[in-house]
């Protein structure tokens, strides 16, 4: 069994087995192996490759690019994605431009360890990827199984642009596959997780994992829910959320992130605008509540969709 | 040399009053240890073992309507500035009843409102908020105003530290910066987080004064953090204390800290500020081994009869809680899914 996080390790070791031009940037990621332990064991097989940064967060964004300029493939671990305001100039203003400016593109990966965990707070649970996916100019993945967390990390590696890499910290020990994949879908691919035929559910990341259980859940009230993993937030893969919400006619979109100008609100338009008569109901979202992450684990779990709560609105969904 | 270095050391008053709150910060955080050990706290435990010496003088040479932003590992200088067995054990555990009503815990703790300012994550991020805390205290005419704020040798490395040092040092501000130099950032040594010789040399590189102190020796932290703390109030500009000292804990709880070289334990950077200041209470004759030992019993006691006590408190109930991050209610954006 391999867990999410071996998994990125695996990809990390893979990356600068095959490729020189790749080197790992961030803090305590050497010998320590990060924070999370997903650089473990790398610094030894590639000594000048894995480098332990000092917390400044904005040069660490601002070197992996100049590297990149010069040819390198660099990846960058944030400590928690939290932290990477502190690099926010350099992503959106610099990586995020470049090509655009000067045709030079900025093949960098900044790795976020995203989303919440029971007593996280305010600051080491935050789910950036909306904040990115607005600014033009980035790709922004967000991996939500052990597989896709090891083959998407290779193909960030592989694209010319800049990626930023949203895995979830709460899958990083918790989930775990038989093997690593040889093949996967291609970055902008979404992927239906589950078949059904009554509503279709679009999430990502760690919210699969709870959509796939209220969708369980709904199986004993004789519901069956399509459940679509988006995989990679932008590009969006709007042709197969259309496709299944042409199926079942109603959409339910789940994201732990905040409601205002999230990824929901965004699959949420651009169905609305070019599929509107496929939807027999009004389309739904449910995010996280519009309040900084709380600490309490209590207040944690209610802050955030769950199982529950999404079977809830599901329920809502098929009445409606 | 800098004025503080020329100021004289603590009394015996002044000394056991330090000490008594380190040994208390000691026995808080060793409770909090074990509650985590034991499930009771969720998220990290990040104690200040090693540093109590250099936190505590922060704390305690500050005044009521001075403001003070302390960091991960200040629970002494917390605790000489006003906080309390009480809420600290509130917040780690999450009562209903602590100043952050679980909406935030363990050491993101404070009360703005009193000069006691809440720390966020980010570091660095205190040094310039302090600095407007003081140019605002300037601009409405208060006068003999300190702010002080604690970080680490890691921290010094954040752009924030450095834009707020300048900041500071341009509005010649009574800010005092004092940086425990515990020689790691998590794992990463010193050696991978500056090159400069003398972290000191950042604070000359502002304008701002700086002065050194040995972190385990309690007098002398006393001593020299005490004067730039008066240095600052007295309108010398900014100061910046920078203490030697080890971690003598994980980064958390969770950390073993195995990447701690060996040497430095057994350095003189290495000693125990709270054993060498017993030393010295009793080598001075200040206090009997029997006095001391009743001084950890009676604060063994109520930090235990506490947390009992706390454990039994009300925890937010998610029901009851608003979901409201602005104060303006009338401004109170409301989204379909509430
Ligand atoms: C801007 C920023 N980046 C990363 C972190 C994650 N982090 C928390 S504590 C820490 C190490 C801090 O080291 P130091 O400043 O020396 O303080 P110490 O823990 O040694 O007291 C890091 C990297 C953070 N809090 N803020
Ligand atoms: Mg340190």
């Amino acid at each position: 069994m391999i867990t999410y996080l071996e998994a990125l390790n695996a990809a990390m070791d893979k990356l600068l087995a095959d490729d020189p031009r790749v080197f790992i940037y961030g803090q305590d990621v050497g010998a320590f192996g990060g924070a999370f332990k997903a650089t473990l064991g790398l610094k030894e097989k590639y000594p000048d490759r894995v480098l332990d940064a000092p917390i400044s967060e904005d040069a660490i964004v601002g070197v992996a690019i100049g590297a990149a300029i010069e040819g390198m493939r660099p990846i960058v671990e944030m400590q928690f994605a939290d932290f990477s305001t502190c690099g926010f100039n350099q992503i959106v203003n610099h990586a995020g431009t470049l090509f655009y400016r000067t045709e030079v593109p900025c093949p960098i990966v900044v790795r976020l360890p995203s989303g919440g965990t029971p007593g996280g707070g305010p600051f080491h649970s935050q789910s950036m990827e909306a904040l990115y996916a607005t600014y033009p100019g980035l790709i922004v993945m967000t991996p939500g199984t052990v597989e896709d967390a090891y083959s998407m990390l290779i193909e960030a590696v592989a694209l010319d642009d800049p990626v930023l890499f949203c895995e979830h910290k709460f899958l990083y020990n918790h989930l775990k596959a038989e093997k690593l994949p040889t093949e996967c879908l291609p970055a902008g691919k979404a992927r239906i997780a589950r078949r059904g035929r009554d509503a279709t559910i679009v999430t990502y990341s760690a919210m699969v994992h709870e959509s796939l259980a209220a969708a369980e859940e709904l199986v004993g009230e004789g519901y069956e829910i399509e459940i679509i993993d988006l995989r990679t937030v932008k590009p969006l893969d709007t042709d197969t959320v259309l496709a299944s919400v042409a199926r079942t006619g109603r959409l339910l979109c789940v994201s732990e992130s905040w409601p205002w100008g999230g990824v929901a609100a965004e699959v949420i338009a651009r169905v609305s605008a070019e599929g509107f008569a496929l939807l027999d109901a009004p389309p739904q979202r449910l995010n996280a509540k519009d309040t900084p992450v709380p600490y309490h684990p209590d207040l944690w779990a209610a802050h955030r969709p769950t199982a529950n709560t999404i079977a809830n609105a599901t329920r809502r969904l098929l009445q409606a | 040399m800098s004025s503080a270095s020329r100021n004289s050391g603590p009394t015996r008053t002044e000394y056991l009053k330090a000490f008594r709150v380190m040994l208390a910060a000691r026995i808080l955080e060793e409770k909090l240890a074990s509650l985590y050990r034991a499930g009771f706290i969720k998220g990290g435990v990040f104690l200040g073992r090693g540093q109590e010496a250099l936190s505590v003088s922060v704390g305690i040479h500050l005044h009521k309507g001075d403001i003070f932003a302390p960091l991960i590992r200040d629970q002494a200088g917390r605790m000489a500035f006003g906080d309390t067995i009480l809420d600290t054990l509130r917040t780690y555990l999450g009562s209903q009843l602590g100043s952050m009503r679980g909406r935030d815990g363990n050491i993101h703790r404070g009360r703005p409102a009193e000069g006691y300012y809440a720390m966020i994550s980010h570091l660095g991020a205190m040094v310039s908020t302090v600095a407007g805390a003081l140019l605002a205290r300037r601009m409405r005419g208060e006068t003999g105003v300190v702010g002080a704020t604690c970080i680490g040798d890691g921290g010094t490395s954040t752009g924030a530290f450095h834009e707020g040092l300048n900041v500071a040092a341009v509005e010649k501000l009574p800010l005092v910066v004092v940086v425990a130099n515990n020689q790691y950032a998590y794992s990463t040594p010193n050696s991978r987080q500056f090159a400069c010789k003398d972290l000191l040399d950042k604070a000359a590189g502002y304008g701002v004064t700086g002065h050194h102190v040995d972190g385990t020796d309690l007098g002398e932290c006393l001593r020299v953090v005490g004067g730039a703390i008066r240095a600052a109030r007295e309108g010398g500009g900014p100061q910046m204390v920078v203490g030697e000292l080890l971690r003598l804990v994980g980064h958390g709880e969770h950390d073993p800290g195995l990447y701690v070289d060996p040497k430095l334990r057994t350095s003189p950077l290495g000693r125990d500020c709270v054993r060498v200041a017993e030393d010295f209470v009793l080598e001075q004759k200040w206090a009997t081994a029997e006095e001391i030992a009743a001084w950890k019993t009676e604060v063994k006691n109520e930090v235990d009869d506490t947390a009992l006590r706390v454990r039994r408190e009300p925890t937010p109930d998610p029901a009851e809680e608003e979901w409201r991050a602005i104060s303006e209610l009338h401004l109170q954006d409301h989204f379909a899914d509430a």
